[in-house]
């Protein structure tokens, strides 16, 4: 075993002018094969061998920076050609094994940037604000204390009160959800591929509001005004939409290799 | 090597500033893509993140909802004191109200 390994960031159909360092300031090289260029940069083993990752993976500031530094190339690569990102940290003893995985898979990858040739992924989230979502609540809240509201029995009226306000919630909590499904179904009638993800912990999403929707949508560049003025049209009403993009096409590359 | 190319680059296009809006790319949004999505090669390779599998499931987790991990049964973040603070307080007032609303109906029962 070799001190540095080959660390692979993405493969993709062309060689593209500039590249940004990769991760632990690499500088980022190419390895060519059968139409396919691989981006890859040489790392210190004693740095991204399996021991010394379990315990910089620990820390939050490591694999913050290094996911950024990750990032940064395939995003760079995504920008001029269509591109296959690869997982985070995937390490190869040397240059040959990613040159013969490019010809053992010649054909994954093919049909995989074929899928992304011309397109970009595009980020929507909808988030409602839990404040707004509870106004509703309290205006049916004090309808149903003058409904309800029996002299002498305050504590009843309360209650009912309390429930009808419970009701409510739910309410506005499937509303909310309907107006989610909507959304990504109209968003998807534009993209050419489209998938939800899970919501964000909000630690992650740095938003106390509740993420509704998480959605990743694959966009033609000829379309791409048309998608981000209908997400625009789709937010409004307690429920705000955000676009993120272009992205490197993260979740549409998917491909498990052997 | 031969397979190592220094050929030109390809002249092409590019889609304006590529980095400009990415340089502001929220972290948690970076972290979501290369740790959850992309291509996964699993086999000849020497490192990643696939070996080690715990980790994974922990760097899973911070990307994951809340929810999704509750319903997984895996509750490592117990010891935010925001979280569980909120998560106390929600069950607790769910348990106050179902009691409550036991009682009024049982007394609007009796009233009828």
């Amino acid at each position: 075993m070799s001190d540095t390994g080959t660390y692979l960031y993405a493969v993709a159909r062309d060689e593209v002018a500039a590249c940004p360092p990769g991760v632990a300031d690499a500088d980022v090289r190419t390895i060519v094969r059968g139409g396919l260029v691989a981006y890859v940069s040489s790392v210190p083993m004693e740095r991204f061998g399996e021991e010394p990752l379990r315990r910089s993976l620990e820390d939050m500031d490591w694999l913050a920076g290094t996911a950024r530094a990750h990032h940064r190339v395939v995003d760079a690569v995504a920008a001029a050609t269509a591109t296959a990102p690869v997982r985070l940290v995937t390490v190869y003893d040397g240059d040959e094994q990613v040159s013969d995985l490019l010809e053992r898979r010649a054909g994954d990858f093919a049909e995989v940037l074929a899928q992304v040739t011309g397109r970009r992924e595009w980020g929507v989230k909808a988030f409602v604000d839990p404040a707004s979502e509870e106004r509703p609540d309290e205006r049916s809240g004090r309808d149903g204390c003058e409904q309800a509201g029996k002299p002498g029995k305050p504590g009843t009226a309360y209650l009912q009160r309390r429930r009808a306000n419970l009701r409510g919630r739910e309410q506005n909590r499937r509303q909310a959800l309907a107006r989610a499904e909507h959304i990504h179904a109209a968003l998807a009638t534009v993209a050419v591929a489209s998938r939800r993800h899970r919501p964000q912990d909000p630690r992650l999403s740095g938003r106390a509001d509740w993420m509704l929707l998480n959605g990743a949508y694959l966009v033609d560049e000829g379309r791409v005004a048309e998608f981000a003025g209908l997400a625009e049209e789709l937010g409004g009403g307690g429920i705000e939409v955000t676009v993120t993009g272009p992205w490197a096409p993260y979740s549409f590359t998917v491909m498990e290799t052997r | 090597m031969d397979t190592v190319a220094n050929r030109g680059p390809v002249a092409r296009p590019s889609y304006g500033p590529a980095s400009s809006g990415h340089e502001a790319a929220n972290l948690g949004d970076i972290l979501e893509r290369v740790l959850d999505r992309g291509i996964v090669i699993a086999g000849d390779i020497r490192v990643n993140l696939l070996d080690i599998e715990l980790l994974t499931i922990k760097l899973r987790l911070v990307i994951a909802s809340v929810d999704t991990a509750r319903e997984l049964g895996i509750d490592w973040w117990k010891h935010d004191p925001f979280l569980t603070g909120r998560d106390r307080e929600l069950v607790d007032e769910n348990r106050r109200l179902r009691r409550r609303l036991a009682a009024i109906e049982d007394r609007t029962a009796i009233d009828e």
